[in-house]
């Protein structure tokens, strides 16, 4: 079990170097207009402009990909259930099996649900994929001002967290060594689970006592108000960025409202 | 350069009877640079953290007086250092350079003045890679030496050090001392170190204060003139101190096979070479092969291996009379044939009292009832846990959890027991403890396998010395 948190992305593209809080403000623009409007044409837009952006975003296809497989499915279940189980089945009816039955209004409102859902999600992992955790820290303390005891510990925290990973590994070693395994039995390996977490919590529990003694013997808890070492701000690159990701919101709206579906808080 | 004072100072942790120092009286000069000793129990962290304004209002109960330059100590945080023993809890940021500057942004100092003292931080610690190394990346020692640049940059009169080498390997240990030595002759910061390896440290300071239980007073003067006076006490208390001699346990000849490891080989997922690559060999009753090696060399790996605890990529360890390859063993039928000792004991302990702990093991093996209770009890008589039975094992102290492991897995009688760093941080009795415990069972005709770094313990106990290098046998020694 291995984890890892840092960018899967070139950490020069152009993406990447955008400040994380415009980045954080861009996707929830997009997200938001997704989420809003209940037609199918906006997220069909805003995906598309997603897409648009991954070349600039120094994430490879696969590595995309991969990131996103879950959530393709997720998406596809999605525009399943709200087809067959929709309320009533409007337009043409293109299936029918003794019950079943799906019409293509069912169809196209189970599929814009899909899509809005795709739409936040991938823009969310674009956003999230190509924003280093500490630069995002500095940002949030820098630009929203959000407390440093807060931001600063979560990000501490976050450096510890592979190390459970391997701490997971020795714990299930060593009951096994001690005779204890899940085996086939489930109540067995549902109680071996619980213990096994207790004592991954045990450790990270005093781990994060030691960590922030360390913090506060270096002067996090000092009343003075601290400097940052490194600079977050918007830069005109950002504000572009900012402004564009709204500006294709505008536009998504745009286009399905010329075309006459678009509806919203539906 | 400032002095240090302690005035009938007292302390006790929130939850706890008993004080941890009491009626402490002491005086440290500006710019002298002291070693504190003292066994486990006698209050050294206790009087650091006290120093380093860590123990605050909610954690206990202090009576008398903590003075740095003649004010409260928590009101002088900003002219103390602090580097503690475990380097993986004392890095805050992902990149190295990021981490120095942390404790700078505290002080709140100005930008265009960080990152030169940065980068003299590093220099000073003699850090060899760039700002950008992300500090997971690091291995123990380097780690140790970027906390140190970190304490350092933020230019303090007072450095305190609490074991500042127990968690590193020997070459990690040793880069740490380098890079102390280094930046203690470009401060005249006043420094107070806690160690239980002595010789290593001696060097570095010029007076040593020596503290019994409770923080009395035991010793107090010129190092040379402290360990010629009081050398063997402090050695039976638990201090390394050079030059008294260690105790060795020699084997006799060694009986049959009891385990044999044939071409083992293990590829990690990902990984760019075999962590374990076609290692062969035999382990013989009553006898203690000692597995040694750079980090990184595959040791523990070939203890999970022999120890049936990983499956192998390639290759099987197999006990006599066991047609299955370890691995392959349910873990109550492993745990009566080879038993393991893993570095942390915590992790091992898996009831809540010490007698339930030594039953755990020939209960999962479905021993009847009479002879779990001989064995339990002659396990309790043989380890001096007879007094902490009913003790739940997590309250324990370093050395007793340690006897506890060793007991706990040696419970269900098992021929082969492997041990992992046994003897990691120790003091010198629990050292001693362990040998002694270690030989009785070799004696007895139990196999042993012990990856150790711990040069001292191997050549007490082993009669052969497996060295590996990059997964593979690089030499066979025999003593």
């Amino acid at each position: 079990m291995t984890m890892t948190l840092a960018p899967v992305c070139d950490a020069q593209a152009p993406i990447a170097r955008v400040n994380p809080v415009a980045k954080l403000a861009a996707v929830t623009a997009v997200s938001t207009t997704a989420l809003i409007a209940s037609d199918w044409l906006t997220p069909l837009v805003l995906l598309a402009a997603l897409l648009a952006v991954v070349p600039f975003s120094g994430i490879s296809i696969g590595a995309l990909a991969r990131r996103l497989r879950w959530l393709w499915f997720a998406a596809a279940t999605v525009v399943v259930v709200n087809a067959v189980f929709a309320a009533e089945q409007t337009g043409r009816i293109l299936i029918a099996l003794g019950p079943l039955e799906i019409g293509t209004g069912a169809l196209l409102d189970g599929t814009a649900i899909g899509l809005r859902v795709l739409v936040a999600a991938t823009a969310g992992v674009l956003g999230f994929a190509t924003t280093d955790p500490t630069d995002l820290a500095d940002a949030l303390t820098q630009q929203l001002r959000t407390p440093a005891r807060f931001t600063l510990g979560a990000l501490a925290a976050l450096r510890l967290l592979p190390l459970l990973g391997a701490e997971w590994q020795q714990i299930t070693n060593a009951r096994r060594a001690r005779g204890l395994e899940g085996g086939w039995n489930l109540v067995r390996r549902a109680r071996l689970f619980a213990s096994t977490m207790f004592a991954l919590l045990v450790g990270a529990i005093r781990r994060a006592g030691r960590l922030a003694a360390a913090m506060d013997a270096r002067g996090f808890d000092s009343a003075i108000p601290r400097t940052h070492a490194r600079e977050q701000r918007m830069r005109l690159a950002d504000w572009i960025v900012l402004a564009a990701a709204l500006l294709v919101c505008g536009a998504a709206i745009g286009i399905s409202a010329a075309y006459g579906v678009f509806t919203a808080f539906n | 350069m400032i002095p240090v004072e302690f005035r009938g100072f007292a302390w006790r942790h929130a939850g706890r009877r008993a004080q941890a120092v009491a009626g402490v009286d002491l005086r440290v000069e500006p710019g002298e640079r002291v070693l504190l000793l003292g066994p486990s129990g006698s209050g050294k962290s206790t009087l650091l953290a006290a120093l380093a304004g860590l123990l605050t209002e909610d954690s206990g109960e202090q009576d008398g007086d903590v003075l740095i330059d003649g004010k409260p100590a928590a009101e002088q945080r900003d002219r103390v250092g602090i580097l503690f023993q475990d380097p993986e809890t004392q890095l805050v940021m992902a990149r190295s350079g990021d981490d120095v500057a942390f404790g700078l942004e505290n002080q709140a100092a100005p930008r265009d003045r960080i990152w030169p003292r940065v980068h003299e931080a590093l220099e000073a610690v003699g850090f060899p890679y760039g700002l950008d190394r992300p500090t997971h990346a690091l291995s123990g020692g380097e780690q140790q030496r970027l906390a140190l640049a970190g304490v350092l940059a933020r230019r303090p009169d007072l450095i305190l050090l609490d074991e500042p080498t127990a968690n590193l390997d020997p070459e990690g240990a040793q880069d740490v001392r380098e890079a102390l030595r280094a930046a203690l002759a470009d401060t005249r910061a006043t420094l107070i170190v806690v160690e239980h390896r002595v010789a290593e440290i001696l060097d570095l300071v010029d007076r040593v204060i020596a503290l019994g239980p409770g923080g009395t007073l035991l010793a107090d003067g010129p190092a040379a003139a402290v360990l010629a006076e009081h050398g063997d006490h402090l050695a039976a208390q638990g201090v390394w101190v050079p030059g008294v001699p260690l105790p060795t346990r020699p084997p006799a000849s060694p009986g049959d096979i009891a385990l044999r490891g044939d071409a083992l080989a293990l590829v990690r997922p990902g990984a760019d070479r075999p962590a374990l690559d076609d290692v062969s060999f035999e382990l013989r009753q009553g006898e203690l092969l000692a597995v040694t090696g750079p980090n990184g060399s595959g040791k523990s790996t070939l203890a999970l291996l022999a120890g049936g605890l990983a499956r192998p990529t390639r290759g099987a360890a197999t006990v006599p009379g066991e047609p299955r390859p370890l691995h392959k063993l349910p873990a109550r039928r492993l745990a009566t044939r080879v038993g393991s000792v893993f570095q942390d004991p915590e992790h091992q302990f898996v009831t809540a009292s010490v007698r339930d702990e030594l039953a755990f093991g020939p209960r999962q093996a479905g021993w009847p009832k009479d002879r779990i209770e001989a064995r339990v009890a002659e396990l309790l008589e043989r380890l001096r846990l007879a007094p902490l039975a009913n003790a739940n094992p997590h309250t324990l102290s370093g050395g007793e959890a340690r006897r506890l492991s060793v007991a706990g897995a040696l419970a269900a009688a098992p021929g082969v027991l492997l041990l992992d760093e046994p003897t990691f941080g120790q003091d010198r009795r629990t050292w001693g403890e362990l040998v002694d415990l270690t030989a009785d069972i070799r004696d007895e005709g139990t196999a042993l396998l012990a990856v150790t770094h711990d040069r001292d313990f191997a050549a007490a106990l082993a009669g052969r010395e497996l060295v590996l290098d990059h997964g593979r046998i690089a030499q066979e020694r025999r003593r």
